[in-house]
C-alpha cells in the first residue's frame, strides 16, 4: 500500500512538531525517517499510524483519505521503541494477540492462529522461546517479537520507531541486516524512524532528513549522502570540516586562506563551505596552499588514517581528515607539526 | 591428583578473617533497634488487641456466644456487611476510572481531581458526616425535598451507606493511579494497533497489569468500610437493630457497662480485620509469586 501525507501540521502547546509536511511513500519501499531529537519524526510516525490526529493536512493510504480511520482499521503493523509487549503474557499469547482481536466472524480458528503464530516465531527465528514471558528476553529478542506480533495481522504498512535504539552496537548492526533481509522477502511497505545516519543509510531504500518539523530533503542513500541540499543536511550525514568565508574572483577567502572553488556565487557572498573528511588533503606547511593548522593527534585504524588538526592560531578550530594509510605514513605527522589543509572538493551553501 | 595441588597460588584457601561489612551497623546497635521496635509492637499493638479477646473471653464461651448471636448484634453485623458490600464495588468502580483518566489522559483540572480524591484521607471522618447532615438532614439543602418525597437518608440504612462511601473513596484510586503513571500507554496503543477496541484492551491488557494492585485496593477499602466508626456515628442516629453497625454496636454496649459483651462483639471486628490482612497477605505472596513466574523480580 502506498502512503501520503499532505500539509501535516502538529503542535504541542508552544511547540510545532510538524510544520506542513508533505511526502509520499511508494509502495513496498523501505524509507527511513531521519532526523536529531524534537525534530518531529516520531510524530510523523504517530500521525500516519493514527495513533496522533494532526491539527490539519491529511494521510491517504492508496489514495484514499484515511483521516477519518480509527487505528484498529488502518491495518498498521506499529513497533514502538520500546516494543510495548504485554508483559503479562507469553510470547505466543502476545503475537497471537491481533488475530484473536478480530471479529468472530474474520477471527482464525485456533489451531489455525496456532499454525499462523509458530510459522512467524519461525521468522524471526524464536519459535524456541514461544512459552517464555518477555521481562525473561534480550533486548534482541523483544525486539523480534515486536515485529512478529506487528505482522502476524497481516499489515499493509509496517511502521517502526526507533527500531534499534535500545539495543548494543553488536547486536543493532545484526538486526539492521537482518529487517533489511525480511523486507526485501515481504515486500510490505514500512517506514522506520532514527536518529542514527549510518543505520538509515545502510538500511533504507530513501532517506527523508527532518529537521525542526520540517522535510530538509528526500532521496536514496547515495543521493542525500553525496548531494545534500542544506546545510544541515550535510552536517546530520556524518562527520564534516565547516569553513566559512567570503567568494573572491579567485576562490574561497577563509580568513587568511584563500580555498580553490568554483561554486556559481557573486564576488562578495558571505558562504559556509563543507568538506568531508575524505576530502581534504594534508601538505607540507612550506607548501603555502590553503588551510594552516597543526596536527593534534594521528589515529591509525585498518586501512586509513584519521588526523585530527588544529587550526593554526585559532585553537579552538578542529578539522579532521581521512588519509590512506600509506599516504599518512609518507607524510610522517608528528602531533604539534604545523600543516597546511587543501580540500579536493568543497560543498558550498550561501550563509544566512 | 591433589586438589590442593592443581589450584594456582592466588586460589588457595586462606585462612578467613571475619570483617564486617562496611556498611553493616555493630551488633548491640541492630539487637537494640529490633528490641526497640518489638517492644513498641507489642506493647501498643499486640497488648491492646490481646485485652479484647481476654476481656471478651473473660465469663466463658456461653456469655461471649450469646453476645454475638443476641438480635441486635446480628443486625448490626448485617448492616456492616451490607455498607461493605455497596461501598467496594462502587469505589471499585469509581477508582479504576479515576485512576484511569489520571494515568493514561492529560485534561484540565486533572491536578486537582488527584488531590481531591486524598480528601477523604486528610479530612477528620467526623467532618465528612457533618457534611452529609448538612446536604441531607432535615433543614439541609436537599433535606426538604427529600422530606417531601419521604426519602429517608440520616438516621437509616442509606446515610450509613454514603458515609461509608465516603470515607473509603481514595483506597482503590491511591493504588491504582502510581502504577498505571509508571505503566504508561505504550501497551494499550499497541493493542488498540492491533485491532482491540476500548473495552477488551482494558480486559486484555489494562486490568491484567494492575489486578494485584487494585485487589490489594479493594482488601483496604472493605477494611476501611467495616471498622469506620466516626463519619457513620454522625449519620447514624444510633437506632439499636436498625442503624448501627458493628462499631456502633460495640460503643453502645461499652457504655451500657456491659463489657462482655462489648468486647465479644469487638472481638469480632477484629477476627474481621485479622481475615482481611492474611488475605491481603496472601494476595502480596501470590503477586510477587506471579512476578516472579514472569521473572521481573529476578
Amino acid at each position: 500500500m502506498s502512503i501520503e501525507v499532505r500539509h501535516i501540521c502538529k503542535r504541542f502547546g508552544a511547540f510545532t512538531a510538524l510544520d506542513d509536511v508533505s511526502l509520499a511513500f511508494p509502495e513496498g519501499e523501505l524509507v527511513a525517517l531521519l532526523g536529531p531529537s524534537g525534530c518531529g519524526k516520531t510524530t510523523l510516525l504517530r500521525v500516519i499510524a493514527g495513533l496522533e490526529p494532526p491539527d490539519s493536512g491529511q494521510v491517504l493510504f492508496d489514495g484514499e483519505d484515511a483521516s477519518g480511520t480509527h487505528v484498529r482499521e488502518r491495518r498498521v503493523g506499529f513497533v514502538f521503541q520500546h516494543y510495548a509487549l504485554f508483559r503479562h503474557m507469553s510470547v505466543f499469547d502476545n503475537v497471537a494477540f491481533g488475530l484473536r482481536m478480530k471479529p468472530r466472524r474474520e477471527r482464525p480458528s485456533e489451531a489455525e492462529i496456532r499454525r499462523r503464530v509458530m510459522a512467524l516465531l519461525e521468522l524471526v527465528q524464536l519459535d524456541w522461546i514461544a512459552d517464555r514471558f518477555p521481562s525473561q528476553l534480550s533486548g534482541g529478542q523483544r525486539q523480534r517479537i515486536a515485529l512478529a506480533r506487528a505482522l502476524a495481522v497481516e499489515p499493509k504498512v509496517l511502521l517502526l520507531d526507533e527500531p534499534f535504539g535500545a539495543l548494543d552496537a553488536k547486536v543493532r548492526k545484526e538486526l539492521r541486516r537482518w529487517l533489511r533481509r525480511l523486507h526485501d522477502e515481504l515486500h510490505v511497505t514500512s517506514i522506520f524512524v532514527t536518529h542514527d545516519q549510518e543505520e538509515a543509510l545502510e538500511v533504507a531504500d530513501r532517506v527523508v532528513l527532518m529537521h525542526r518539523g520540517r522535510v530538509e530533503q528526500v532521496g536514496t542513500p547515495e543521493a542525500v549522502y553525496h548531494h545534500p541540499a542544506t546545510p544541515f543536511v550535510y552536517d546530520f550525514l556524518g562527520s564534516v570540516n565547516r569553513f566559512e568565508g567570503r567568494v573572491e574572483e579567485t576562490g574561497l577567502r577563509v580568513g587568511e586562506a584563500l580555498l580553490p572553488h568554483e561554486a556559481p556565487f557573486p564576488a562578495g557572498e558571505e558562504v559556509v563551505a563543507f568538506a568531508r573528511p575524505f576530502e581534504l588533503d594534508i601538505v607540507a606547511a612550506e607548501s603555502g596552499q590553503g588551510m594552516p593548522a597543526r596536527v593534534a593527534r594521528v589515529l591509525v585504524f585498518g586501512a586509513s588514517a584519521r588526523v585530527e588538526l588544529e587550526g593554526e592560531g585559532e585553537p579552538g578550530r578542529r578539522f579532521e581528515v581521512e588519509l590512506p594509510r600509506e599516504r599518512c605514513a609518507a607524510l610522517a605527522l608528528s602531533p604539534g607539526q604545523p600543516v597546511r589543509l587543501v580540500p579536493a572538493r568543497l560543498r558550498v551553501f550561501a550563509a544566512h | 591428583m591433589d586438589a590442593v595441588a592443581a589450584l594456582p597460588i592466588h586460589e588457595i584457601p586462606v585462612r578467613r578473617i571475619a570483617v564486617r561489612p562496611v556498611t553493616a551497623e555493630p551488633a548491640w546497635v541492630r539487637r537494640a533497634l529490633i528490641a526497640l521496635a518489638l517492644a513498641f509492637f507489642g506493647l501498643f499493638l499486640l497488648l491492646p488487641l490481646a485485652a479484647v479477646f481476654v476481656e471478651a473471653l473473660r465469663k466463658g464461651w456461653a456469655v461471649y456466644l450469646a453476645a454475638l448471636v443476641e438480635p441486635d448484634a446480628l443486625a448490626a453485623l448485617k448492616l456492616t456487611l451490607l455498607a461493605a458490600a455497596i461501598a467496594v464495588p462502587l469505589n471499585l468502580v469509581f477508582g479504576v476510572a479515576a485512576a484511569w483518566a489520571i494515568a493514561k489522559f492529560s485534561f484540565r483540572g486533572k491536578a486537582l481531581l488527584l488531590t481531591l480524591i486524598d480528601l477523604p484521607f486528610s479530612i477528620s471522618p467526623v467532618v465528612a458526616g457533618l457534611g452529609l447532615v448538612l446536604l441531607f438532614g432535615g433543614s439541609g439543602w436537599f433535606g426538604a425535598w427529600l422530606a417531601a418525597h419521604e426519602v429517608k437518608v440520616l438516621f437509616a440504612v442509606p446515610g450509613i451507606v454514603l458515609a461509608t462511601v465516603l470515607v473509603t473513596f481514595p483506597f482503590v484510586a491511591r493504588e491504582l493511579v502510581p502504577l498505571m503513571q509508571a505503566q504508561g500507554r505504550e501497551e494499550e496503543e499497541a493493542a488498540v494497533v492491533l485491532g482491540a477496541s476500548g473495552w477488551r484492551t482494558f480486559w486484555h491488557v489494562t486490568l491484567p497489569n494492575v489486578k494485584w494492585g487494585l485487589l490489594y485496593g479493594v482488601i483496604l477499602t472493605n477494611a476501611r468500610a467495616m471498622g469506620e466508626f466516626g463519619a457513620v456515628s454522625v449519620v447514624s442516629g444510633h437506632i439499636r437493630g436498625q442503624t448501627t453497625t458493628l462499631p456502633l454496636h460495640v460503643e453502645i454496649l461499652y457504655n451500657e457497662y456491659q463489657f462482655s459483651a462489648a468486647f465479644a462483639v469487638a472481638s469480632l471486628l477484629a477476627l474481621l480485620a485479622l481475615v482481611t490482612l492474611v488475605v491481603k497477605h496472601a494476595i502480596e505472596r501470590r503477586g510477587d509469586f506471579a512476578a516472579l513466574r514472569r521473572g521481573s523480580l529476578k
